[in-house]
């Protein structure tokens, strides 16, 4: 249809629509989109639920911040995809390395993004908190928490879309299943129209993901 | 209940410029910026002080000091005659831009001191009486993000007061108010000193201030400060600028110790 483009290099979009078509009645997509988005928010929340503690935590107490900021200058500029061998050896195949890679992804912007929105807390609500007699736990709680929110909301959704390109890129690899599969899959097989399928579904659920967090967003903002 | 006295205070942060080219050295007097030095000051239990000098002269840091969220550097600090180790509500601060929590309401800044309470009508009723008192009943919901500049000033006093604190310390408490709105809360707090009793102290760069609302004005010098002028004011209310002769004389004398002049 498209003349002159052979079949191989550019696939007929009809084909294409009609493909797509296709895979989404079989389950195929559902299947694989499903596979993708488990990994992506199992490896996500873990990423969360261990990175902004420790953002925290290195916010507030210098001590622990000179003597880990350097060990966390020196791994974040390590892709994940550089771990995939280690990961492997470490998980096997599967989910898991899968998880472990996107965590790798978010957890570093994660860490350095909520100690930054720490230390940028004025320093007042400190000094306020002192004077009321918080103790820490309810400094953490009522000062640093609703304080970092705006900022670390923001981080969250900038790194799930890191680790959605992540996810897709270490299922190309390292497992049997996710739409990074099905397009490695797809394209062994020839079949560059599943290849396109494939990568319309990545971008959609892509925005599906970054529209989730800025709802989140929106919550956070209306706070102040 | 609160009985300050300073002695021979002297506060001094490193000058961090010289300090990088190498003289890590504390015995080098030139690396070390002298802020307050030598302050001797007592306040009686119950008085309103209110506190002048040029900026920067340290009026603020010796706030802090008294409040506990700084440490001299010399001397003591002593209130009720025990010395000063820390901050605790027993001596709440005002801040100069606003101390309140924006994340919580106006409620919720105020229920600050007394969360711990038991009795959640008592608590309640308590809260409700000091927004009432300070004229913002009906705000109580909002956020202070919702409110004038004036008004967060009163948020912030009735958080202060619904704890029953020994001594108030206001730094610059109207700082960036307009006009009017300075002259309504000035008279909101001296009414609320004349019906509390606490003690008070108050930064202020404006000397009217000083003349109309302090028990006892003090004037620091400039950096190093040392104190340059500190009575206790005798004249009695109602004070005005116009109707106190005393407090003209008294005026002319503070403009002339500051270096300044009121004619153009």
């Amino acid at each position: 249809m498209f003349g002159g483009w052979s079949e191989q290099v550019f696939p007929d979009p009809m084909k294409v629509a009609r493909s797509l078509i296709e895979l989404t009645l079989n389950g195929t997509l559902l299947k694989n989109s499903i596979a993708s988005l488990y990994r992506v928010t199992a490896g996500f929340y873990l990423a969360v639920l261990l990175g902004v503690p420790l953002g925290i935590i290195l916010g507030r107490v210098k001590l622990l911040r000179d003597i880990f900021t350097p060990l966390i200058n020196f791994l974040r500029p390590i892709s994940p995809l550089a771990w995939i061998p280690l990961a492997m050896l470490w998980f096997g195949i599967g989910d898991k390395p899968a998880i472990f890679l996107i965590f790798l992804a978010s957890f570093f912007p994660l860490l350095i993004a909520t100690t930054i929105a720490v230390l940028s807390i004025n320093p007042i609500f400190f000094q306020v908190a002192a004077n009321f007699n918080l103790s820490n736990l309810e400094t953490v709680t009522k000062i640093i928490v609703p304080a970092i929110i705006p900022d670390v909301v923001t981080a969250l959704r900038l790194t799930i879309a890191i680790a959605w390109l992540v996810v897709v890129a270490a299922e190309m690899i390292a497992v049997q299943s996710g739409l990074g599969y099905l397009i490695l899959d797809s394209r062994n097989a020839l079949r560059m129209d599943y290849v396109m399928v494939g990568m319309i579904m990545i971008g959609l659920l892509g925005v599906l993901l970054d529209s989730i967090m800025r709802q989140l967003a929106l919550l956070a903002s209306y706070k102040h | 209940m609160a009985h300050i006295q300073i002695q021979n205070l002297r506060k001094e942060y490193k000058n961090r410029r010289q300090a990088k080219r190498g003289s890590d050295d504390p015995y080098r007097p030139e690396d070390w910026m002298t802020i307050l030095d030598d302050i001797n000051l007592e306040f009686q239990d119950g008085e309103m002080v209110c506190v002048l000098g040029p900026s920067g002269c340290g009026k603020s840091t010796l706030m802090r000091m008294i409040a506990g969220f700084d440490t001299p550097s010399a001397g003591k600090v002593l209130v009720d005659g025990k010395e000063v180790t820390g901050p605790s509500s027993e001596h709440i601060f005002v801040f100069q831009h606003s101390g309140l929590l924006p994340w919580m309401t106006i409620w919720q800044n105020a229920e600050l001191g007394i969360r711990h309470l038991q009795d959640v009508q008592m608590k309640s009723q308590k809260i409700q009486e000091y927004i009432d008192m300070v004229e913002l009943t009906g705000f109580e919901h909002h956020y202070p993000h919702q409110l004038s500049g004036g008004m967060q000033r009163r948020a912030e006093l009735a958080r202060a007061l619904v704890v029953n604190p020994d001594m108030l310390i206001m730094d610059e408490p109207f700082n960036g108010l307009d006009f009017l709105t300075h002259l309504k809360i000035r008279e909101e707090i001296v009414n609320m000193h004349q019906y509390f009793g606490k003690t008070t102290l108050m930064v202020t760069h404006d000397i009217d201030d000083g003349l109309l609302m302090g028990d006892r004005v003090v004037v620091l010098s400039g950096r190093p400060s040392h104190v340059k002028f500190n009575h206790k004011l005798d004249i009695p209310r109602p004070r005005g600028l116009k109707s106190s002769p005393a407090l003209s004389e008294l005026r002319d004398e503070l403009f002339f110790m500051l270096g300044v002049s009121d004619a153009i």
